[in-house]
């Protein structure tokens, strides 16, 4: 093992020095931020455009950015889905939409030959700047969304989750489900739709980032493509910052399954947090480490009591949330979350031991060349930089940010940010069956 | 269904600006005196090497009345030799920096570790130490055997998709050894003792059932030198022969129900179809046969302009989601499915008539040219995005090895499926896709009863559980 330790400190030194992918920056002449990262290795290149168009901003009408994101594809410049899809499968090209809390997001992934990227990016651009929201696409998807809601109620993982968002939430957008509920989509009609797309798929509203086989000046030349024919438009403006809980909640919902789905938190870190790293390294130890963490040790290690055991900081553009989770046959339920409620107090109490956190940064630190290991991985990132705005050197720092935490910093940021008498407390499962047996 | 399972040696193309360098990505293959293989792949875009230790052996070896032990051991692996405490395992590779873990399927057990490529020797001495010298207590099995019945719950018993896809495998087979779940029945896992898994382990992990895989920034003669060091001393087991549980000729259509707490109907279509088989085996005359029967999973569900999309999900209105599968490399014959979720207004029927006639279409009429080149186009633009994944590339070499086929199909696959014809596609679907090879299960929803919330809030502070 000794021999190890010093083959260790000196990788260690190796590693910290690795060169991160070189992000370049520049603004299009309709006003949106390019983040591109030259990726020559494979004859590809992916390609995302990313809206300040979640479902925080979703309003009275649930569900409605959503439901925009994925109507883009249905129709647009008179073409059916027919036509858009196989504009983009004939070439072997993929096109993606997705929605989270904080933004709405196109993809494209192409081979670089000439001719199949020109045509996809065509095809790609025609999507974004004119969709057509044909009626009987909306219908249709409006039905799909309709069964997705019904799909998340089957699950109770899913149920715990919402319920979850819901009471460290409330009334914040961040408390209502990006898929909406059976009413509001319902009631959302294409005059909505079409208003929700002006005003939220706009240049100024937007960035794109872009890895791959391509150089800065075709780079250059599809971004400003991309966009040339969107509005201008301008920025959306702030949503309201999200507020505290001032007391604890228990969450029980009655569910007809055998094991019950148990999610413990409150309020975590902005994206950007003066605490991140703090409180990022801290959570590595208590539930974020994979396979080597306390709450893994202590629930499933110790106890057996579930297959997976964790937590998180879900870092968002205002506070996501903290969340620790589990799922345990239903009689162990209470003595399980009684394990995560000590391990979580305990921790803000008395924070890391000097071995674990070297531990982690080890971790942390000498795993850092897997984070940027493929095009897919390093596209993320440009997303993530690009829309919360964090330094451009964000990578070539990250280590030594991490290096610098110490047990004092992890202490004092738990302490301050995480309050074990305000946690939200969910359960699913089926709890009134009290002496619930195996199965 | 994704084109994501082979991939090719070199790729051809005109770019616009510079002209990557796509090295000729050539496994290298080396077996030491004790039988194991080791297959390493050179990919140098960012340093780090993934490792990939796969077992033959899985849930299609086991018997019944120990079905799921396969995976139980794989729990087991993690808990502990002679020379490493339990957790310490994972506790090193985490402290170099590695995300290690494993999976088990039903034709192979797979260990794995990714680290930044200097630390390839770390993963290698503990693989070797536990290869041999796994130390199986009853005091660690009587928890863990908890936590994989936890996890068959949470995988299964309380997802109704899961269930279904469970059931409709366990009626489909009759004798061959697919029809028990990986992660086993319970009762099995209720029944199973330490002793169990002591004789998988003796039987199944020595270096003659083992090939280690190794993709990432590496020298494969250096790989070579590292692995004859720490591999090398591992004495053989003898040899094993397997009895291979083959399924008997189905001689009609098989209908089952399964009625679980749900909100959505969903209907599987199980076709038996054949997989590739290795080259020395007889019925070579048939081997494109595979090859036909994935692009006509690509014909049905290879995108959103493909026909489920375009004719079911969009056209008729009647599946509300619905998709294609073909699996093409496994140890034993397998299934082709067809499953999906009606639109809202429609039934769990009018999606069955409707895959049907989907099947008559491809029985009767040739598919279009247009179709047939989309296919081909992204399966050969599949063949690169794959590459972005060093662990991805890793998984076929194993998969391939350990089914019993060789890494360098892979090299073959895009060839093979650029030369399928309309014909042959038409072909597969009037030998396989009929009603004496067809299992069709129905989830019936049963009613989930009101999710009666009980919110409580506790000013006091105290958020203990009661």
């Amino acid at each position: 093992m000794h021999t190890r330790s010093i083959l260790f400190f000196f990788l260690f030194y190796a590693v910290s020095s690795l060169a991160s992918p070189n992000i370049e920056y520049w603004i299009t002449s309709k006003g949106t931020d390019v983040y591109y990262v030259h990726a020559p290795e494979l004859p590809m290149v992916d390609i995302q455009i990313v809206f300040d168009a979640g479902s925080a901003r979703d309003g009275g009408t649930l569900g409605i950015a959503m439901l925009t994101n994925s109507l883009l594809a249905e129709g647009a410049n008179g073409d059916n889905a027919d036509v858009i899809s196989s504009g983009f499968e004939s070439l072997g090209a993929i096109y993606a939409a997705n929605v989270d809390y904080d933004s709405a997001s196109l993809q494209l992934r192409s081979l670089t030959e000439e001719d199949l990227l020109m045509k996809a990016t065509e095809n790609f651009k025609k999507v974004i700047s004119e969709p057509d929201f044909p009626k009987d696409a909306l219908e249709r998807k409006r039905s799909q969304m309709l069964i997705g809601i019904k799909a998340k109620q089957q699950s109770p993982a899913t149920i715990a989750k919402d319920a979850f968002m819901s009471g460290i939430y409330q009334s914040h957008p961040y408390g209502k489900p990006s898929e909406g509920d059976q009413t509001t989509i319902k009631s959302i009609k294409r005059e909505n739709i079409i208003s929700f797309y002006k005003k939220y798929y706009t240049a100024k509203n937007s960035m794109i980032a872009i890895v791959g086989a391509i150089d800065r000046k075709l780079a250059e030349k599809i971004s400003e493509d991309i966009v040339s024919s969107l509005q201008n438009g301008e920025k959306a403006n702030s949503l309201s910052e999200v507020k505290e809980l001032n007391e604890s909640k228990n969450i029980d919902i009655e569910y007809p399954s055998a094991q019950t789905h148990i999610l413990v938190g409150q309020l975590g870190v902005k994206r950007g947090d003066s605490d991140y790293f703090s409180l990022y390294v801290g959570n590595h130890i208590l539930g974020g480490g994979g396979m080597v963490s306390r709450l893994f040790e202590e629930v499933r290690e110790k106890r057996g009591l579930s297959y997976s055991a964790y937590s998180y900081f879900m870092p968002m553009l205002f506070k996501g949330p903290f969340i620790a989770g589990l799922q345990t046959k239903t009689n162990q339920a209470d003595e399980a979350v009684s394990v995560l409620l000590e391990n979580i107090r305990k921790y803000i109490e008395e924070g890391p031991t000097q071995e674990e956190l070297i531990a982690a940064k080890k971790n942390i630190i000498g795993g850092f060349p897997l984070r940027i290991d493929s095009n897919s991985k390093i596209l993320n990132y440009a997303v993530v930089i690009g829309y919360y705005k964090l330094p451009l050197n964000y990578l070539d720092t990250f280590n030594s940010n991490v290096e610098e935490v110490t047990i004092d910093d992890i202490k004092d940021a738990f302490k301050r940010r995480l309050s074990p008498d305000k946690l939200v407390i969910v359960k699913v499962g089926a709890l009134s069956e009290k002496n619930n047996e195996d199965k | 269904m994704k084109y994501t399972w082979f991939k090719i040696s070199i790729i051809f193309l005109i770019l616009i600006s510079a002209i990557p360098v796509v090295v000729l990505a050539q496994v290298h293959k080396y077996e030491l005196n004790n039988g194991l293989k080791l297959l390493v792949k050179e990919d140098h875009r960012a340093p780090v090497v993934v490792t990939q230790i796969w077992y033959k052996v899985g849930s299609s070896y086991e018997n019944d009345g120990i079905t799921g032990i396969s995976h139980v051991l794989e729990h087991m692996m993690f808990k502990g030799t002679e020379k490493y405490p339990p957790g310490e395992f994972s506790r090193i590779i985490s402290e170099n920096g590695g995300r290690d873990n494993a999976f088990t399927g039903p034709d192979y057990t797979s260990y794995f570790q990714t680290l930044e490529k200097s630390r390839l020797s770390i993963s290698f001495e503990l693989e070797a130490d536990r290869m041999r010298h796994l130390k199986l207590s009853d005091e660690e099995f009587i928890k863990e055997i908890e936590v994989v019945k936890e996890e068959r719950r949470w995988r299964t018993e309380d997802n109704p998709q899961s269930f279904l896809y469970e059931a409709v495998k366990a009626a489909a087979f009759q004798t061959s050894s697919y029809r028990s779940p990986v992660i086993g029945w319970m009762q099995d896992l209720d029944n199973m003792t330490i002793n169990d898994l002591k004789e998988w382990y003796k039987t199944w992990y020595a270096p003659n059932n083992a090939t280690v895989v190794v993709v990432g920034d590496v020298d494969p003669n250096d790989v070579y030198a590292l692995a004859y060091e720490y591999f090398g001393p591992l004495s053989p087991e003898e040899s094993i022969t397997t009895k291979k549980q083959i399924e008997v000729p189905q001689l009609g259509t098989k209908r089952i129900t399964v009625k679980r707490p749900a909100e959505l109907p969903t209907i599987i279509m199980a076709f038996k179809t054949p997989v590739i088989k290795p080259n020395n085996q007889d019925d070579n005359e048939y081997d494109w046969e595979p090859y036909a029967l994935e692009v006509l999973a690509g014909i049905l569900d290879g995108g959103n302009s493909a026909r489920i999309s375009s004719r079911l999900v969009r056209g008729n209105e009647v599946a509300a989601a619905a998709s294609a599968s073909y699996q093409m490399a496994s140890r034993l014959d397998n299934l082709f499915t067809l499953s999906g979720t009606p639109a809202p207004d429609k039934s769990i029927q009018e999606l069955e008539v409707a895959f049907r006639n989907e099947i008559l279409n491809l029985q009767t009429y040739p598919v279009s040219d247009e179709e047939l080149q989309r296919v081909k186009a992204q399966v050969i633009s599949s063949d690169v995005y794959e590459k972005d994944s060093i662990f991805y590339q890793a998984m076929i070499i194993g998969i391939l090895e350990t089914v019993g086929l060789s890494w360098d199909l892979a090299d073959k696959y895009v060839e093979r499926i650029k030369a399928v014809t309309n014909e042959q596609v038409l072909s597969v679907a009037k030998k396989y896709l009929i009603d004496d090879r067809l299992t069709i299960a129905d989830l019936y929803p049963l009613p989930i009863q009101d999710n009666s919330i009980n919110e409580r809030k506790t000013k006091d502070g105290n958020a203990h559980a009661h």
